[in-house]
């Protein structure tokens, strides 16, 4: 189990949290207790599974969205 | 190609505002309608692509967002042919957006601007003796590292050579230079403002006090409330009902133009978006004045606060004792310090640090025979004199007389609280020094300012006896104060009070309090950037400097009663639209989006205001 935090550009819309939330609860091996998404810091923290997903998987979901990932980090 | 749209959002809006006004300049000017028609389809087509796209990736992960109610409308209006609301719709939308993250941004800024504080680079000392630059996840604890006048310092760490001034401001908020020496902490985030260091690194990366402040303040600004995930709620379920409530319309008018008016009114922006504007605003706000707020929750409760408890030692008094008053018998007094000094210097009694600090630079001898009375004092032999040093009942056993002069003296110095210290040579009284622990500079003013800010109940909690206890609650002008105190009492203490209703605020040091932190509805750490005052409580006043309790509970009030104008602006420009639609015809899609964009925006800026609060000392006088 990894804990990943990623940076996203300026999240605006009121309904981005409902959107990025939505691409990410039911993804195999996120945590989905543990998905927070930010809006004023903009971030997306989680914990996954390294066995079932990687971190580049995530975020090209984030990017389905329409929402650029800035920068991510992986503990 | 989709993010490629979507990337050109803020092109395609400007395009469309030309396009629009174009259509407009041709029909008055020109009275041509066919330019006017296709520059409006045109504008109408551009602009809903990048909206629609966004409804598209809503709905494949089931989320009836924004963007779906005004793609629809849209669709609703090019199905009735007119372009022309449809044009100016997407137009509103789009820029709405655009200026909606411009504003955000600045309400986001203050704590932007902390996170932009940290280090990022360091000077590492390699293994060949020269230091090198590295970025500042390399460094180790352990590592040495050189700053130079003007750096940030990059990690928390010792001083083991050099010495300089450090800007804390980052920590403490507190911009004064801070003199470093060997020895000395340095902490991530500070800025060397001159001289040059060297430090071994203590804690580095998410360890330093600075990451944790970071972190902290970026969860407080986003973790819910009661209020914001009612919203939350709200706002799901609330989209879907609008589509539902535009589709029942239509089916029973069969008016389109009403249905998707309905879906445009519908669009929840300003309350979704009304109370965490503030809560950012505010938090950022506290953030840059050294006042961590954890979160909107806290603010709530701090604003409705009518009890503030205090932990005397450390809080309202400065928490190391000093000599506040003294008394001389007889001659030789530069001697009989010089003696006491001695004795003193070999005990490790808190009373004699004091003592100490009182006499500051004499003559010392050497000490022989010493001999420590549990309870009372020390005797000892110095230069061929007997020296007694300590409380009344020592004098006693060392059959010193008192006349009826120095009676009354300490009779006096201990009913103003103070603890004794006497010294006597070969049976002689010759001084009386009254020991206390003195009261914070400005503590009165800044408990009036609270009392002033609305707060009913100042109280004191100590572990002193009560006499001291007493005296500080007088000076002060407390209204209660309580002696003999454990930090279990004090818990419990705290918990009748919150039993009885009250919204309680504890106030300590945060070290040795966390039972009573825990206990009262809002703990405030005064820590000077430690850990566990961090951790333990809701509101940290960074540089432990208590005269920044008034920022913080009249900022708390201000976020609170924003977020409440908020609420309102937002709920009061949906009842005055649907009264409107209800019971006038000046209500249409255009109209719709304009005020609904306005009203988000309106949000937005009046929670900016809170970035420039400042306590109006005006109306506290």
């Amino acid at each position: 189990m990894k804990s990943a935090t990623i940076q996203m550009e300026t999240l605006t819309c009121p309904s981005c949290l409902q959107k990025i939330e939505g691409a990410l609860k039911d993804l195999d091996g996120v945590e989905k207790d543990t998905l927070k998404v930010l809006f004023n810091s903009s971030k997306v923290k989680l914990n996954f599974d390294e066995d079932k997903i990687t971190l580049a998987e995530i975020e090209a979901a984030i990017n389905r969205q329409g929402y650029k990932v800035l920068q991510s980090k992986v503990k | 190609m989709l993010r490629f749209i979507l990337s050109k959002k803020n092109t395609i809006a400007l395009i469309c505002g030309i396009l629009i006004a174009t259509a407009f300049i041709s029909r008055w000017t020109l009275a041509n309608r066919d330019v006017f028609t296709w520059s409006l389809l045109v504008a109408s087509l551009l602009g809903a692509a990048p909206i629609a796209i966004q409804a598209y990736q809503a709905l494949r992960v089931k989320v009836v967002s924004i963007d779906v109610l005004v793609t629809l409308a849209v669709l609703g209006a090019f199905l009735i042919r007119n372009y022309e609301e449809a044009a100016i719709v997407t137009f509103l939308f789009l820029f709405g957006a655009y200026l909606e993250q411009r504003t955000l941004n600045q309400t986001r800024s203050a704590i932007r601007e902390l996170t932009e504080m940290a280090p990022e680079s360091a000077l590492k000392l390699g293994e060949n003796g020269a230091f090198q630059e590295v970025d500042v996840d390399e460094v180790a604890v352990g590592d040495i590292l050189l700053v130079k006048t003007g750096a940030k310092v990059p990690v928390d760490g010792t001083v083991v050579s050099g010495e300089g001034y450090v800007n804390e401001a980052s920590i403490t908020g507190e911009s004064v230079p801070v003199g470093k020496e060997k020895g000395s902490k340095v902490y991530a985030g500070t800025i060397l403002d001159n001289g040059t260091i060297q430090i071994v690194a203590d804690r580095v990366g998410e360890d330093t006090t600075f990451a944790k402040i970071i972190e902290l303040v970026e969860e407080a600004q986003d973790p819910k409330s009661e209020a914001e995930r009612f919203i939350d709620r709200f706002a799901r379920y609330y989209t879907p009902a609008v589509l539902v409530i535009s589709l029942i319309a239509w089916l029973f008018t069969r008016n389109v133009e009403l249905a998707i008016t309905i879906l445009v009114l519908g669009c929840p922006g300003a309350l979704v978006i009304g109370v965490p504007v503030s809560n950012v605003a505010g938090i950022g706000n506290g953030a840059r004045q050294g006042v961590l707020l954890k979160g909107s929750e806290v603010i709530t409760d701090l604003s409705r606060l009518d009890t503030i408890v205090f932990d005397k030692t450390g809080t309202l008094t400065e928490g190391n004792p000093s000599v506040a008053e003294t008394k001389y018998y007889g001659a030789d007094i530069e001697e009989v310090l010089g003696y006491l000094a001695s004795v003193e210097r070999e005990s490790d009694h808190p009373l004699a640090g004091a003592v100490l600090e009182e006499i500051g630079e004499t003559t010392f001898w050497p000490v022989e025979n010493t001999e420590v009375i549990k309870g009372s004092g020390i005797v000892a032999r110095v230069n061929g004199h007997r020296i007694a040093v300590g409380n009344v009942s020592l004098m006693e056993k060392e059959k010193v007389e008192l006349t009826a002069e120095a009676r009354a003296d300490i009779a006096r110095f201990a009913q103003s609280g103070n603890s004794l210290v006497l010294t006597a040579v070969d049976g002689q009284l010759k001084v009386l020094m009254g020991v206390r622990d003195r009261v914070r500079s400005g503590a009165k003013e800044v408990l009036q300012r609270l009392r002033k800010l609305g707060v009913k109940n100042l109280v004191m909690l100590s572990g002193d006896n009560q006499g001291t206890v007493e005296r500080v609650s007088q000076e002060l002008g407390l209204t209660e104060a309580h002696g003999n105190m454990l930090p279990e009492d004090k818990a419990e203490y705290i918990k009748g009070l919150v039993e009885k209703g009250r919204i309680v605020a504890f106030v300590g040091d945060g070290v040795n309090d966390s039972p009573a932190l825990a206990s009262a509805n809002i703990g405030i750490a005064m820590g000077g950037g430690t850990d566990v005052a961090i951790e333990t409580s809701d509101v940290v006043l960074m540089n432990s400097d208590f005269s920044r309790l008034p920022h913080a509970l009249g900022l708390a009030k201000a976020t609170a009663r924003n977020m409440k104008q908020n609420i309102a602006i937002a709920v009061g420009v949906v009842l005055v639209l649907l009264t409107g639609l209800l019971f006038g015809d000046w209500v249409n899609m255009t109209v719709g989006m304009l005020v609904h964009e306005g009203s988000i925006l309106a949000v937005i800026l009046n929670g900016m205001r809170l970035l420039g609060y400042k306590l109006n000392n005006k109306n506290e006088r």
